[in-house]
């Protein structure tokens, strides 16, 4: 582990964890898959940003982390809504503009929202999610609760001003959040060097006094590890911590962009690379899980996504009167 | 240097060209004009719809930037470059982006000329895109030309085809105020007549789309593009519609409306933004200031309902304008 500065990683993952990881990783995997040849059948029309190849970040960080722990998002947020517990039929309902979706279609993707497991921000605005998540760690520290926050967020939106005055903030007031930046190299088109200052988004925790770690995301092992460090400290009431996960984007920003942007070679190791089939081969030949209990996790994992694409696409749309509901607590007149 | 646009064999160009076209052309007429924004170098892809597309090539990367996503960063130093006597072009990917900026194009760009007794202005343009309808859901389709048209200091322009998308950024560039210029995100592969070489559009004139004698429609952006639909429906039912595209909202070509108005006697004003508390809000608080008498029926509005735009087709669809709806709040006006 590349640590820039403070925390060291600790607590090695063991089996059952590794498996619930992986779980969560290829549920992930499986759901966008299925999301984008769904998208391609047209039964869907939606905006989509694949987090193809970053689901080991979500998957370890959500791992370490108790179901009543925060959890603020981003447009590219299926990895952490599903890592964090987001039901698959809500989750495809709300993909589908239908009224079962997790915000009854009128959030859409960008925003999917579910509390009960902790998801309470999905922003399409960059970087504007980071502040809030130290709202949420206020509330937390004044309440004396040892609920952590954690918000995730691109490489991109480390250059943005929320970003700076939120690191700021919660150092100062030591608040129990974990920033946690999906380095994938690219903002939209842009690549990371072209518009960065630094070389690596976790040196920014130095400006602000802050431990600043970069892992590899897309190792199960050091990502849970600095998961866990930065989780346990954020418990302790130490404070924040940044984490910088570097990982790749498969699919480019979003859906339908062909990433011709991306130097050939790159993409070509990267996906060469891709950390689905390396985590699952490590599974089995470390005796972690034996093929017949991945392949088992695999076809469950099918079979719930079968049964949410039916579920949603037989929901009914929201009516009219929905527009008139939740603008304010109390419904408009008609 | 050749010209980065050539119109097709149909003498046509997109909405996005038109754009590329004004930028190109005063990027070659004039030297102080800046061209910078998220990804819109060619590395970057020339734009996400290309509307900046082979500006980086053509007047290198001192003059054209892609720039890291900081918006008050990127109007900010439009702000700066402007009162040192450059014409930046800023782009704010889309619309509510810019709500990331509000400081410096509220409190700077827009007053700093009246502040400094006119001793420094802001002659900045920044271009935005945004729009209803594709499915973007609340953070993405919001037009807040309201908001800002609402700040003394700033020029506030939306377009509706291509020629005059060209002629009206073009117009903004070599504007010496702060002009804000809203093009429409579902417009932007629509394709029209490409303008001739002189034609140009002046901030502040409005453009009587279509002549008519029983009521005034009033517009601007996309929704021009139903209102014309609605004008020739309502036309087949022996109802005439004198159509105009506002072009700019601030300034506002009030003798334009008000002419239109007193021959008519009747007005609705459409936009896609919320109606509550917008443009068409002003527009008819000022028929009924000035031609209170000779109105023959109350002005209506059409526009957004009081709520965020819902991502659910379904709802959007509720949510938004559309030729029936056009057709039948014309109707009202006519007893
Ligand atoms: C304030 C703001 N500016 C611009 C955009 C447009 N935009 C959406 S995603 C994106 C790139 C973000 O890159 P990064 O933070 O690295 O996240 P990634 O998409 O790679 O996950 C941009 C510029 C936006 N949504 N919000
Ligand atoms: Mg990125």
């Amino acid at each position: 582990m590349n640590e820039v500065t403070g925390i060291s990683g600790h607590n090695q993952p063991d089996s059952e964890t590794l498996v619930e990881i992986f779980s969560k990783a290829m549920l992930i995997k499986l759901c966008d898959d299925r999301i984008r040849a769904v998208l391609r059948s047209g039964k869907i029309v939606s905006p989509h940003y694949s987090p193809r190849g970053q689901e080991v970040v979500s998957a370890a960080m959500a791992t370490a982390l108790r179901q009543g722990d925060y959890l603020v998002t981003i447009y590219r947020g299926l990895h952490d809504h599903l890592a964090k517990g987001v039901p698959l039929r809500q989750l495809w309902a709300e993909y589908a503009g239908r009224v079962t979706g997790s915000c009854k279609g009128k959030g859409g993707p960008m925003h999917i929202t579910h509390p009960e497991a902790g998801v309470v921000v999905t922003t399409g605005i960059v970087g504007s999610g980071i502040p809030i998540a130290n709202g949420l760690a206020l509330a937390s520290q004044v309440r004396g609760e040892d609920r952590v926050t954690v918000t995730n967020f691109g490489d991109g939106a480390s250059n943005i001003g929320a970003f700076h005055e939120a690191l700021n903030m919660a150092s100062v007031w030591k608040l129990p959040v974990i920033f946690l930046c999906h380095n994938n190299r690219y903002a939209e088109h842009t690549r990371y060097e072209d518009c960065t200052a630094v070389d690596s988004v976790a040196t920014r925790g130095i400006a602000y006094t802050m431990p600043g770690v970069s892992v590899d995301g897309n190792d199960p092992v050091e990502m849970y590890r600095a998961a866990t460090a930065a989780v346990d400290r954020a418990r302790r009431g130490e404070g924040p911590t940044l984490i910088e996960a570097r990982t790749f984007r498969f699919e480019g920003h979003n859906y339908g962009d062909p990433g011709h942007y991306i130097p050939k070679d790159v993409y070509a190791a990267a996906l060469a690379d891709d950390p689905l089939p390396k985590f699952r081969a490590k599974l089995v030949s470390e005796g972690h899980a034996d093929e017949a209990r991945v392949a088992g996790i695999e076809a469950k994992i099918l079979a719930d996504i079968d049964d949410a694409v039916a579920f949603a696409l037989a929901s009914d749309w929201p009516e009219k009167a929905e527009l008139r509901r939740d603008v304010f607590v109390q419904e408009l007149a008609a | 240097m050749n010209a980065l646009v050539t119109p097709n064999n149909k003498g046509e160009i997109s909405c996005t060209q038109a754009s590329l076209m004004a930028m190109d052309e005063a990027m070659e007429r004039d030297p102080t004009v800046l061209v910078f924004g998220e990804d819109v170098a060619d590395q970057e892809g020339g734009g996400i719809v290309g509307a900046t597309s082979g500006l980086s090539t053509k007047y290198g990367s001192s003059r054209v930037r892609s720039t890291p996503i900081a918006e008050q960063a990127i109007v900010g130093a439009a702000v700066g470059a402007a009162i040192a006597g450059m014409r930046p072009v800023a782009e704010v990917m889309m619309m509510n982006f810019m709500t990331v900026a509000m400081d410096q194009i509220v409190n700077h760009a827009a007053k700093i000329r009246f502040m400094s007794g006119g001793k420094t202005g802001v002659p900045l343009t920044i271009r935005t895109m945004s729009g209803v309808g594709g499915g973007f859901g609340g953070q993405h389709s919001d037009m807040y030309e309201a908001w800002l048209a609402h700040v003394p200091g700033l020029k506030v322009v939306v377009p509706s085809n291509p020629a005059d998308q060209k002629a009206l950024l073009t117009s903004c560039i070599f504007d010496d105020d702060p002009c804000i210029f809203i093009e429409s995100t579902l417009l932007m592969g629509t394709r029209g007549p490409a303008p001739e070489a002189d034609y140009s559009a002046p901030l502040g004139k409005a453009k009587i789309v279509r002549e008519g004698g029983d009521v005034t429609l009033i517009g601007y952006g996309r929704p021009m593009v139903d209102a014309a639909m609605a004008a020739e429906a309502l036309s087949k039912e022996g109802v005439s519609v004198e159509l105009i595209d506002l072009r700019s909202i601030v300034p506002f070509d009030r003798d334009t409306v008000m002419n239109s108005v007193a021959k008519t006697g009747r007005a609705v004003i459409l936009h896609e933004a919320v109606r509550s508390f917008g443009v068409g809000a002003e527009i008819s608080a000022r028929i009924n200031e000035e031609l209170f008498g000779q109105l023959k029926a109350p002005v209506r509005r059409i526009g957004g309902l009081d709520c965020p735009v819902p991502f659910s087709a379904a709802l959007e669809r509720e949510y938004m304008w559309s030729v029936e709806r056009i057709v039948d709040t014309v109707r009202t006006t006519l007893d």
